[in-house]
C-alpha cells in the first residue's frame, strides 16, 4: 500500500517498514476524513445560507406600514345628487378626499412639488379601500371617518429600516421635508406596522405595497389541478401497462428508453413543445392554466411513471399468483389486488412529481404565463401567472420593496413544497410494507 | 366553452344509464341466474357504458381541438380579397381583432363594417358549431351505447371485451411518452429547418457573433442580425464548468464520507438535508444568485481590486454548482453502496486504512458509475434555465474569464421567446434551433451516461 521507506537500512523486517510509514498513512487518513467532513459541511452551509438569506430578506413583508388618516366624506364630493346609487358611489373621486385629508394634516405644505410629495405618502390603493368602505356603508357619507390605509412603499421601507435615515439627503430616496412629515406622523401614532393581509388576498400590482400573491397562487392551483388530473391517471396507466402487461419487444423497449430520456430533457424544451404544438397548432389560449397544466403534465409524467413502476415492482409475485390461482383474469388480479397494494407508492411518486411541477418556471415562461396580470384568475381558461413566475417577475422589478415581497413569496412557495414532501414522507411511512 | 361542462355532465348521465341498463339486461337474459352468464353482470354494464362514452368522447376532443382553427380559416376566406392579400402577420392582427370583437374585448382601433360582419359570421359559426357538437355527441353516444346494449347475450364475453378495451387504453396511455418525444423532435426540428433556410447551419454552429436583431428599416444601425452561436456555447460551457468544479468535489467527497465514514445517525440527518438542495425550485436559486451571491462576489472582487461584472458567470456558476451537489452526491452514493462488501473487506484484510480502501479500491470500482453521475449532472447544468436567466447576462461575450458576464443557450431561448413573437422571423426561429441543439446535447449526454452505468453494472451482477 505504501512505498517502502528508502531510508531504512538493508535487511530491516517488513514490520518495521510498515511501522515507519504508519504515521504518514494515519495523517493521510485523517486528512481524507476531514475533507469528507468539510464537503458535507459546505453543502449544509450552502443550504443554510440560502434559507437564512431568503428568510431574513422576506419576513418583513408579512407586515406592512399602515397610515391612519381622517377623511371627511363630504356628500358634495361623493354623491352630489343624493341618489346613493352604487354606480355614483363607485365613480366618486375618493383620491381627492384623501388628498384633502392629507392637506388638513399638514396645512403648512404649499407648492405643487411639496404637495405632490405629500400625497405620495399614501398608497394609490388607499382610494380603493375608502371606496369599498363607503360602498359597504353609505350612511358614512357626510361624516368624518378615521381609517388605516397602506402607506407608500418608500415610507414602508423607511419604517422597516431599509432606507437609512442618517444618509445624506442626496443619497436617500426620501427627502428631508418628507422625513419631517413622517416623523410627525409617527409622533401622532399615525404610522404603524400591521399584518399584511393584502399580500395574501390581492393580485399583482405595479405598486409594491399593494402587490399580493393571491393571483399567482390561484394560477398555480389551477395549473396543478390540470396537471394532477391528467398526469396521475396517465402515469399510473402507463406504468401498469409497462410493468404488468407489456410483452418484451422492441416497441416496449422503445417506450422505456423514451421515458428515461424524457425524465432528463431540460424543462425549457417542454416549453418549446407547448409553444409550437399546443399554441401554434391546436390554438389553445396563451397564458392559461390549462396550457401550463398540459405542459407540466408532459414534464412530470416520466417521474410518475418511474415511481409507479417501482411501486408495482415491490408488490410480491405471490399476490398475483394467489389471485390467478383462484381464477381471476390477469386484468382482475392487477386491478383488484396489485394496484391497491401499490397505490401508496404511486401516490408518493405523484406528490413528488407535483412538487416538481409546483417549482417549475422555465416552460411557463415559454407559453406566456409571465404577463402582468392583476386580476385573480377564476378558471383554467383565464390568463394567469404561477407562483414561481411571480417570483421571477418581482425579482426583476427595481423597487426595493419588491425584494422582501419576492422573498416572502419564496417562503410561501417553499412552505408548500415542504408540506407536499412531508405528506409524501408520511404516506410512505404509514403504508410502507415489508413483504 | 361554457357548454362543454354541461355536455360532459349529460354524457356522464348517459354513461351511468348505460351501465344500469346493461346490468339489468344481463340479469334479464340470464333469467336472474348469474351462473348462466359468462361474466359478472357488472361487466355487461361496463361494456355498454364504455361503448356509450368512448366514441362520443373521442369526437368531443377532436372537435374541440380543431374547431378554432377551422372556424378561423372559414372566416378568413370570407374576408374581402384586399384583406386576404395582407401578409400573414397583418392577417393575424385582423383575426385577433375579430376574435376580440367576438368575445367583447377591446380591439385595436375602431371596428369597421367588414370587421363587424366578420365578427358576426364568426359568432354565427361558433354557435352553429356548438349546437352541432351537442347534437352529434349525444346522438353518437346514444347510438353506440345502443349497439353495445344490443350485443348482450348470456354467453357474450363481456369481461373479455371490457378487459381488451382497458388494455388498449393502457397501451394508449403508455404511448404518450413516445408522442411527447415525437412532438418535441418535430416541433423543434420544423422550426429549426425553417431557420436554417435563412441562416446557413454552418454559420449558426461556427459563427463567432451573436446579435439576433432584425432590422425594421433597411438603413438602421446594426441592422444585420448575426446568428453565430459559438459565444452561447462557450458561455454555457463556462458556467457549466464552474458549476461542476463546485459540485463534483463537494458532491463526491460528501457521498464518500456519508457512505464510508459517517455513523448511521449523521447519515440519516445529513443525506436528506443535502437532498433538500435538489428540491428547491430553480427560480429561488436564481433570486439568491442575482441578489445575494452576485453583489457579494462583485464587492469582494472590488475589495481585491478586480473588476467584476454584476452579472458575472462566477455567481451563476457557483449557485448552479450548489444546486447540483445533491445530484452528484446521491447518484454517487448509490454507486458506492453498490460496490460489493467483499472488496472492502479484502482491502481491510490486507491492512489498508479506510482512506486507502476508498481511494484505491472503492473509487476505481465505482468510477464508471460516478462518471455516469457526473455526465447526468452536466446535462442538468446545461439545460438549467432560471438561474442563468436571472443571474447571467444577456450580451454575448466570447470569453473564458469567469468574472465577466456571459450568456447561455437557455438564456437566449427565453429572451427570444418571451413576449410577442412573429413566427416568420429568424429571430424567433433561432430559439428553436437553440432548443434543438440543447435537446440533442442533453440526449447524447444521457445516452452516454446510461451506457456507462449499465456497462458497469454488468461487472458485479
Amino acid at each position: 500500500m505504501t512505498n517502502p521507506g528508502k531510508a531504512l537500512p538493508e535487511g530491516a523486517t517488513s514490520f518495521a517498514r510498515i511501522q515507519a510509514g504508519m504515521a504518514k498513512r494515519r495523517a493521510a487518513e485523517r486528512r481524507f476524513k476531514m475533507l469528507g467532513r468539510i464537503a458535507v459541511s459546505v453543502g449544509l452551509l450552502f443550504l443554510s445560507v440560502l434559507l437564512i438569506s431568503i428568510v431574513s430578506k422576506g419576513y418583513t413583508a408579512f407586515w406592512q406600514t399602515q397610515m391612519r388618516i381622517d377623511v371627511v366624506l363630504t356628500a358634495d364630493e361623493i354623491d352630489p345628487d343624493g341618489t346613493r346609487s352604487a354606480e355614483t358611489l363607485r365613480k366618486a373621486d375618493y383620491s381627492s378626499l384623501i388628498k384633502q385629508s392629507m392637506r388638513d394634516m399638514f396645512p403648512e405644505v404649499s407648492g405643487r412639488r411639496d404637495k405632490f410629495a405629500l400625497y405620495g405618502l399614501v398608497s394609490n390603493g388607499a382610494a380603493f379601500d375608502l371606496r369599498d368602505k363607503v360602498m359597504a356603508d353609505p350612511s358614512l357619507i357626510g361624516t368624518k371617518v378615521s381609517l388605516w390605509v397602506p402607506a407608500d412603499d418608500d415610507v414602508d421601507m423607511l419604517m422597516k429600516g431599509h432606507i437609512d435615515r442618517n444618509a445624506a439627503e442626496d443619497d436617500r430616496r426620501i427627502k428631508d421635508n418628507v422625513l419631517g412629515w413622517i416623523n410627525q406622523l409617527e409622533a401622532e401614532d399615525r404610522l404603524e406596522l400591521r399584518f399584511n393581509i393584502d399580500f395574501f388576498t390581492k393580485g399583482d400590482s405595479r405598486d409594491p405595497e399593494l402587490a399580493g400573491i393571491r393571483g399567482a397562487l390561484m394560477g398555480t392551483i389551477f395549473t396543478l389541478i390540470v396537471t394532477l388530473s391528467l398526469s396521475f391517471p396517465l402515469g399510473v396507466a402507463a406504468a401498469v401497462y409497462l410493468e404488468e402487461f407489456a410483452p418484451k419487444n422492441k416497441w416496449t423497449d422503445l417506450i422505456e428508453v423514451n421515458i428515461n430520456n424524457l425524465a432528463a430533457v431540460p424543462s425549457i424544451v417542454f416549453g418549446l413543445l407547448g409553444l409550437a404544438v399546443f399554441i401554434n397548432v391546436f390554438g389553445l389560449p396563451r397564458s392559461a392554466p390549462l396550457l401550463g397544466g398540459l405542459v407540466l403534465t408532459l414534464m412530470t409524467l416520466p417521474t410518475i411513471i418511474i415511481a409507479s413502476r417501482a411501486a408495482l415492482k415491490s408488490v410480491p409475485p405471490s399476490i398475483r399468483d394467489a389471485a390467478l390461482g383462484i381464477g381471476a383474469s390477469p386484468m382482475q388480479a392487477t386491478l383488484y389486488h396489485v394496484i391497491p397494494l401499490a397505490l401508496p407508492g404511486m401516490l408518493t411518486g405523484t406528490i413528488i412529481g407535483m412538487a416538481q411541477a409546483l417549482g417549475e418556471t422555465a416552460p411557463l415562461l415559454m407559453i406566456g404565463m409571465v404577463a402582468f396580470i392583476a386580476d385573480v384568475p377564476q378558471g383554467v381558461f383565464d390568463p394567469s401567472t404561477a407562483l414561481p413566475v411571480q417570483i421571477y417577475l418581482w425579482a426583476d422589478s427595481p423597487e426595493r420593496a419588491y425584494v422582501e415581497r419576492t422573498s416572502a413569496a419564496i417562503m410561501v412557495l417553499l412552505g408548500f413544497l415542504a408540506l407536499m414532501n412531508l405528506v409524501a414522507v408520511l404516506l410512505r411511512k404509514r403504508f410502507e410494507r415489508r413483504w | 366553452m361554457t357548454q362543454t361542462p354541461i355536455l360532459l355532465v349529460l354524457l356522464l348521465a348517459l354513461t351511468s344509464a348505460a351501465y344500469y341498463f346493461g346490468c339489468k339486461r344481463a340479469f334479464r337474459v340470464a333469467d336472474g341466474k348469474i351462473r348462466k352468464l359468462h361474466s359478472l353482470p357488472g361487466y355487461y354494464g361496463l361494456y355498454v357504458a364504455l361503448w356509450a362514452a368512448l366514441p362520443a368522447l373521442l369526437i368531443l376532443c377532436a372537435w374541440l381541438l380543431f374547431q378554432g382553427s377551422i372556424i378561423t380559416r372559414m372566416v378568413v376566406s370570407s374576408l374581402p380579397d384586399a384583406i386576404q392579400q395582407l401578409g400573414p402577420d397583418r392577417l393575424n392582427l385582423v383575426v385577433n381583432d375579430i376574435r376580440n370583437l367576438v368575445s367583447g374585448n377591446i380591439v385595436s382601433g375602431e371596428p369597421d363594417a367588414i370587421m363587424l360582419a366578420a365578427a358576426d359570421y364568426y359568432r354565427g359559426l361558433l354557435s352553429v358549431s356548438r349546437n352541432m357538437l351537442f347534437a352529434i355527441v349525444l346522438i353518437v353516444a346514444g347510438l353506440s351505447g345502443w349497439y353495445g346494449y344490443s350485443k348482450i347475450r348470456a354467453q357474450h364475453r363481456a369481461r373479455n371485451g371490457v378487459e381488451s378495451i382497458i388494455n388498449w387504453l393502457l397501451v394508449a396511455c403508455s404511448t404518450v411518452a413516445i408522442l411527447t418525444t415525437v412532438g418535441i423532435v418535430l416541433s423543434v426540428l420544423f422550426e429549426s429547418i425553417r431557420f436554417f433556410q435563412s441562416v446557413p447551419i454552418t454559420e449558426f454552429l461556427f459563427g463567432l457573433e451573436w446579435s439576433p436583431q432584425i432590422a425594421l428599416r433597411a438603413d438602421q444601425a446594426g441592422s444585420s442580425g448575426a446568428f453565430g452561436a459559438v459565444p452561447l456555447f462557450a458561455g454555457t460551457l463556462l458556467i457549466t464548468f464552474i458549476a461542476m468544479t463546485v459540485a463534483v468535489p463537494i458532491g463526491l467527497m460528501s457521498a464518500l464520507y456519508l457512505a464510508e465514514y459517517a455513523s448511521a445517525r449523521v447519515r440519516a440527518i445529513a443525506k436528506p438535508l443535502l437532498e433538500v438542495l435538489a428540491g428547491i425550485p430553480t427560480v429561488v436559486y436564481g433570486f439568491f444568485a442575482a441578489l445575494t451571491v452576485a453583489p457579494f462576489i462583485r464587492e469582494s472582487g472590488g475589495f481585491l481590486g478586480l473588476d467584476v461584472a454584476s452579472e458575472s458567470a462566477l455567481a451563476a456558476g457557483l449557485v448552479m454548482g450548489m444546486m447540483i451537489i445533491p445530484f452528484v452526491s446521491s447518484l454517487s452514493d448509490d454507486v458506492i453502496n453498490a460496490v460489493p462488501q467483499s472488496l472492502r473487506e479484502g482491502a481491510y484484510g490486507m491492512g489498508a486504512t479506510s482512506s486507502e480502501t476508498i481511494r484505491r479500491v472503492i473509487f476505481p470500482a465505482a468510477l464508471p458509475g460516478i462518471v455516469g453521475a457526473i455526465l447526468l449532472a452536466v446535462s442538468r447544468a446545461i439545460g438549467e434555465t432560471m438561474i442563468v436567466v436571472m443571474a447571467a447576462g444577456l450580451a454575448s461575450n466570447l470569453t473564458a474569464n469567469p468574472l465577466e458576464a456571459v450568456t447561455t443557450v437557455t438564456v437566449q431561448i427565453v429572451t427570444l421567446l418571451v413576449g410577442d413573437q412573429e413566427f416568420d422571423s429568424p429571430k424567433t426561429l433561432a430559439a428553436f434551433a437553440l432548443g434543438l441543439v440543447l435537446f440533442v446535447v442533453t440526449l447524447a449526454l444521457n445516452f452516454v451516461a446510461l451506457y456507462i452505468v449499465r456497462k458497469y453494472r454488468e461487472q458485479y451482477d
